[in-house]
C-alpha cells in the first residue's frame, strides 16, 4: 500500500467532459442512439449513467449504452423532453459535455457461474445493452442467460440488428410486443409473460430489469413468486435529477437517492418503497 | 472548523466594545453580517455596528405567528432564530454554478466570479450550528463537493451567541443541537447584564480575538464567573427539558425521537398525512426558511445571443407539483405525498443519508407555516396511532 498516496480531489457535479458528436443512429420512431467521441477512453461499469449536458438548454440523466471498451460513449434516447429533443437537433460535431459516469452499475462481478435472466421494457435495453456486451465478452463466466424483450410494436424493439450477434454469444433471446403488426412472428403480450414462460431455476438465478416502473414492479413480484430471491432482482430506476452526486436531492426515493445509491438496487433495498403510492 | 474545545477561558467585553470585535473583522477583510430589524422581523443582513444589532427586540413566536416586541431589558441577542439562516449567504436561493461561452462547434468554461470577501456571520445559535454540519455533509463530501458552497464556507467565521431565551417553537434540546452553542463556531459570546463572555473556539477566533485586544479591554473571568457563563444555556436547556411555562414564556416544543425513522417509514400509509394535507397549502415555506433543505435545480440560462449559458442553481421544494418532474408527470401529485417526503426525509431518510437528523429543533417550519403545523405535533399524532405491525 501506498502510503503516500493522494486523494482524488473532489469532483464537481456541474462540470463535465467535453464530447463531439459523431453520429446518428435512429433505433426505433423516436428513438436513436448519439455516439460521442471524449478525445480519450471514457471508462464506466455497465448500468452507470452520465448527466448529457447541452448548454443553454439543460441537462438529462441518460444511461451509458455503448460497451464499455468502445471508442465513442454511446447513449440511446427517447426524444420526450426539452433536452431530448434538442439533442435530436443536433448535427455531428456539435459540442456537448458528459458528466459522469455516476451511480451503482449492474453487479455482473457477483453473477459469476450464475444463470442470468435479463428483462428490458421498451428504451430501458439502453441500460442492459453494455452489460449484454460486456456479459458477450466473458460468456465463459457465466451460466445461461436469457434476454426477454417487450416493446409496444415491433417498430420499438431496439437493438434488433445486433440480435444475431448476441445469439452467437449464446445469449437466448425471446421478443414480445402488445400491438403486433401484420407478419409478426411472435407472441403478443407484457414481458411477464415471456417471464411466466421461462424454465429457470431460481436458485442459481439472478434477474436484470429496466424498463417503466410498473413493468419492473410486475417484473419483480413475478420473479419473487417464482421463487427468486429479492437479493437476486435487480432494478435500475429513473429519476429527475440535476446533479447525479447526491446534492441536489430531486431523485429521492425512500431514504435512497437514485443517483448515487442506484440505479441500480436489489430489490430487497427498495421493496417496501416501491410498494407505497406517490413515495 | 479545525478545532472545536474552546481555547482559553471567556473573557469579559463591555456591551459597546463589542465594535472591536466587527472592526477587527472588517480589517481582516471579512463582510460582517448579523441579526437586524428589517420589515417586521430580525433577518440576517449587513452590520457596521453595534447600534445595528437588535437589542431592546424580542420575538414572539408560535405556529403560524411572528411578532416583534419592543422590551428594554432584552439584550443584542435576545430575540432567537428569524427567517434567515446561514444557508442564505453559503447556499443562496439563485446562485450561477458554472458558465459556459460557444467555441466554434462546442462550449468552453468560463471561470465563476468569486464572492468580493469571506462572510463573517455574528449571533449564530447552537441550532444554526448544527444546521452548518448538516449542510456541510451535504455539499463537502470528499469524493464530491460544490465548489461555491466550499468556497464560502472555507473563508466562513462565525461568532455564536449561547442562547438564554426560547421562544416557544424552540426544540433544539430535543434534537440535541442547542441552546449552548457548539461546536463549530470560532468565536462564541454570552451575554449576561451589560458584558458578553467572549471566547475562542479555534485557532482563527483566537488570532481574532488577539486582534480585539489592540482594539479593546478583555478582562479574562474567573472560574466562578465562568461557571456562571456556561450555566446560562445549561440553565436555559434544564428549563426546556422541564417543559414549564413561565411568566412571559410559553413553555418550548419537545419532539420524541425515540425510534423515530422506523416510526415514518414504518408509518408510510398512516392516514394522518391525509389528515395534514387538509391543512397544509403546499406552499413551501417551510421548506425555505428550513437551515438544511438542501434541494436544488438548476437551470441553464441562455444570454440573448444564445452563445453564452449559464448554470443557474435555484432553491427547489418538495411541495411544489414540479418537483422532481418526469415527462410522464410529477412523482407525488397529492399534498400529502408531498408532506410525507419533506416529513421523513428530514427526520428520517436523512438519518440513512447522512448519519443524523436534517432537523436542528429551531423552529422556523412551525413558525412560518402560514397554517401553523408544527411537525412535533404531527410526528406525536402519528406516534399516537403507530399503525406497525
Amino acid at each position: 500500500m501506498n502510503v503516500f498516496r493522494v486523494a482524488p480531489p473532489p469532483r464537481s457535479p456541474w462540470h463535465g467532459r467535453p464530447a463531439r458528436l459523431v453520429d446518428v443512429e435512429p433505433e426505433a420512431p423516436g428513438v436513436a442512439t448519439y455516439r460521442f467521441d471524449c478525445g480519450g477512453p471514457f471508462h464506466f461499469a455497465p448500468g452507470q449513467f452520465n448527466m448529457l449536458h447541452l448548454p443553454g438548454i439543460g441537462a438529462a440523466a441518460i444511461s451509458i449504452s455503448s460497451a464499455p471498451d468502445a471508442a465513442t460513449v454511446g447513449h440511446t434516447v427517447r426524444a420526450v423532453g426539452n433536452v431530448t429533443h434538442a439533442l435530436a437537433r443536433l448535427r455531428p460535431g456539435a459540442g456537448v459535455f458528459l458528466r459522469g459516469p455516476w451511480g451503482k452499475p449492474w453487479p455482473l462481478d457477483a453473477l459469476c457461474d450464475r444463470d442470468v435472466v435479463l428483462v428490458a421494457g421498451g428504451v430501458g435495453l439502453a441500460s442492459l445493452r453494455s452489460a449484454i456486451v460486456a456479459v458477450g465478452r466473458r460468456r465463459g463466466d457465466f451460466g445461461r442467460i436469457r434476454l426477454l424483450v417487450g416493446g409496444r410494436a415491433p417498430a420499438d424493439l431496439l437493438y434488433a440488428r445486433e440480435y444475431p450477434a448476441w445469439v452467437r454469444a449464446d445469449i437466448d433471446i425471446r421478443t414480445i410486443v402488445d400491438r403486433p403488426a401484420a407478419g409478426w412472428p411472435g407472441p403478443a403480450g407484457l414481458v411477464t409473460d415471456l417471464l411466466a414462460g421461462l424454465d429457470f431455476d431460481p436458485r442459481r438465478t439472478s434477474l436484470l430489469c429496466c424498463g417503466p416502473e410498473p413493468m419492473m414492479r410486475a417484473v419483480a413480484a413475478a420473479g419473487r413468486a417464482r421463487g427468486l430471491a429479492a437479493t437476486d432482482i435487480f432494478l435500475s430506476l429513473e429519476r429527475n435529477m440535476a446533479c447525479a452526486a447526491g446534492l441536489c436531492g430531486l431523485c429521492q426515493f425512500g431514504p435512497t437517492f437514485v443517483c448515487r445509491d442506484g440505479p441500480v438496487f436489489s430489490h430487497d433495498r427498495i421493496a417496501p418503497f416501491l410498494a407505497v403510492r406517490h413515495l | 472548523m479545525s478545532c472545536s474545545a474552546a481555547i482559553g477561558p471567556p473573557q469579559w467585553l463591555a456591551k459597546p466594545d463589542f465594535q472591536a470585535v466587527i472592526d477587527a473583522l472588517v480589517a481582516a477583510g471579512h463582510r460582517v453580517v448579523g441579526p437586524r430589524v428589517a420589515a417586521g422581523a430580525i433577518v440576517l443582513d449587513d452590520v457596521a455596528c453595534v447600534a445595528d444589532l437588535p437589542a431592546g427586540w424580542l420575538d414572539d413566536q408560535d405556529g403560524g405567528s411572528y411578532r416583534l416586541r419592543r422590551d428594554e431589558a432584552a439584550g443584542c441577542f435576545d430575540h432567537v432564530v428569524g427567517p434567515h439562516s446561514l444557508k442564505n449567504f453559503l447556499f443562496p436561493a439563485r446562485e450561477p454554478v458554472a458558465t459556459f461561452i460557444r467555441d466554434g462547434a462546442g462550449w468552453r468554461e468560463q471561470p465563476l466570479v468569486p464572492d468580493p470577501a469571506p462572510l463573517a456571520v455574528l449571533g449564530v445559535r447552537g441550532c444554526d450550528l448544527a444546521a452548518l454540519a448538516i449542510q456541510d455533509a451535504v455539499f463537502l463530501r470528499a469524493d464530491v463537493a460544490d465548489s461555491t458552497y466550499r468556497g464560502r464556507r472555507a473563508g466562513l467565521f462565525i461568532v455564536a451567541v449561547n442562547c438564554r431565551r426560547a421562544a416557544a417553537t424552540c426544540f433544539c434540546h430535543s434534537m440535541q443541537c442547542g441552546p449552548a452553542a457548539g461546536p463549530g463556531f470560532d468565536l462564541a459570546v454570552t451575554e449576561i447584564d451589560d458584558r458578553f463572555a467572549i471566547e475562542a473556539g479555534t485557532t482563527k477566533g483566537a488570532a481574532l480575538l488577539a486582534a480585539v485586544a489592540t482594539r479593546a479591554t478583555l478582562t479574562p473571568c474567573t472560574p466562578a464567573d465562568t461557571a456562571a457563563v456556561r450555566d446560562v444555556p445549561q440553565a436555559l436547556g434544564r428549563w426546556m427539558h422541564s417543559r414549564q411555562a413561565m411568566p412571559g414564556a410559553a413553555a418550548p416544543r419537545s419532539l420524541d425521537t425515540t425510534d423515530i425513522r422506523d416510526l415514518l417509514f414504518g408509518n408510510l400509509e398512516h392516514p394522518h398525512w391525509a389528515a395534514i394535507a387538509d391543512r397544509c397549502l403546499a406552499c413551501g415555506n417551510c421548506t425555505l426558511v428550513c437551515p438544511t433543505c438542501f434541494c436544488h435545480s438548476v437551470e441553464d440560462v441562455p444570454d440573448l445571443s444564445g452563445d453564452r449559458a449559464t448554470l443557474e442553481r435555484r432553491w427547489a421544494s418538495c411541495f411544489t407539483l414540479d418537483h422532481a418532474h418526469m415527462h410522464g408527470g410529477g412523482p407525488r401529485p397529492t399534498t400529502a405525498s408531498r408532506y410525507r417526503q419533506w416529513l421523513t426525509h428530514k427526520l428520517a431518510g436523512w438519518i440513512d443519508q447522512f448519519g443524523t437528523s436534517g432537523c436542528t429543533g429551531c423552529g422556523r417550519c412551525i413558525t412560518w407555516c402560514p397554517v401553523g403545523i408544527d411537525l412535533t405535533a404531527e410526528v406525536a399524532a402519528i406516534r399516537a396511532a403507530d399503525a406497525r405491525p
